[in-house]
């Protein structure tokens, strides 16, 4: 089969057991991509995951540049088709249904359960992204900082980030 | 307020430009803050469907968002909005650091990003928290859910196995 067949299957399989996003599936994905297929070293695809969250939009886009640098645009398009297709069809079929039963008991039953599991997930993934940030002091400040700045301020978190990047720039952390 | 497809389209584009380091903080400002779509209880009734469901959290939210206002053609047009941009970005991204990311300059500027992409996930957390505080039974499950990824480091699938219907017990005993 061909490479881009290969990543459009890899990643229509990942779609669907990434259940609360794409760093869950982390490991699976470097396993088919460095072990089994060899496309690139593990070093290379610890550094494309790197890019793809310092990049603006959300994280899947490792798949967009891992398919990218296997097979150029067409793989990039096959990796991103595959890792938002399935997961994509599952939730449109579900939320209609979601929303319509948004009256019944059961259906309000499950939403106050998942609610506050929804906020500890998002607490979560906060501190362990900060438990990878934070590697010293005046980074951790900068995250406090800007937490504080969205929070309590109407400053666009644009500027926030620029002033992140900034001063990183200038050598304080 | 009922958003066209071009609005879905042109409000999840403005996402995907902005996102840096995840885009469900700057999704929940668009939606509920700046064009009133969804009110925050609504916002967060989505995404607990979304982060419920398999795939990326906030493609799985423009879908749900998309097809609730306009089917599945909204749908369509909320994940376009959402994609074009960053997976052009990224790719052109991808080429430049190739070229440039050993040098130190770069690689100190990306650590503040990260650093402060990690403040906007922070107050997101805090934003979605607010709406529970007062209740002891959800402040619970909340911090046993933090507990069992963030610090027990459990793999999520078995963990929501149990919290979520869990959950969803406890809280139809005590309506």
């Amino acid at each position: 089969m061909k490479d881009t067949t290969w990543l459009a299957l890899i990643y229509a399989q990942l779609s669907l057991v990434a259940v609360g996003g794409v760093a869950p599936v982390l490991p699976e994905m470097q396993r088919q991509v460095v072990d089994i297929h060899g496309w690139m070293p593990a070093s290379e695809f610890a550094a494309l995951f790197a890019l793809a969250q310092a990049a603006p939009g959300p994280n899947m886009l490792v798949a967009t540049l891992v398919g990218w640098h296997v097979a150029g645009w067409p793989g990039a398009l096959a990796a991103t088709a595959g890792m938002i297709g399935p997961s994509s069809v599952l939730t449109w079929a579900v939320s209609g249904a979601w929303h319509r039963f948004r009256d019944r008991p059961w259906r309000t039953a499950i939403q106050a359960g998942l609610g506050p599991v929804t906020v500890g997930l998002v607490a979560a993934g906060a501190g362990l992204l900060a438990a990878s940030t934070s590697q010293n002091w005046p980074a951790a400040a900068i995250t406090a900082a800007t937490a504080a700045a969205v929070l309590f301020t109407r400053l666009h978190p644009l500027w926030l980030l620029a002033a992140g990047a900034l001063l990183g720039a200038m050598g304080a952390i | 307020m009922q958003p066209t497809r071009s609005d879905l389209f042109r409000g999840f584009l403005g996402i995907g430009l902005v996102g840096f380091g995840g885009v469900l903080p700057w999704a929940r400002r668009m939606v509920v803050d700046q064009r009133a779509w969804l009110t925050p209880t609504e916002f967060l009734d989505l995404l607990a469907l979304c982060q419920f469901l398999p795939g990326p959290n906030v493609v799985n939210l423009a879908v749900a968002i998309g097809t609730r206002f306009r089917g599945i053609l909204g749908a369509l047009a909320a994940l376009s909005g959402l994609l074009v941009m960053p997976v052009m970005i990224v790719v052109a991204i991808g080429t430049l650091y190739a070229r440039y990311g050993s040098l130190p300059v770069i690689h100190h500027a990306f650590t503040g990003l990260a650093a402060a992409a990690t403040g906007l996930v922070v107050a997101m957390a805090c934003r979605i928290a607010w709406p529970i505080r007062a209740q002891p039974l959800a402040v619970a499950v909340a911090l046993a859910a933090f507990a069992a990824i963030a610090l027990a480091r459990l793999p999520l699938v078995p963990t929501m196995l149990v919290i979520a219907p869990l959950s969803t017990l406890l809280h139809r005993r005590t309506p």
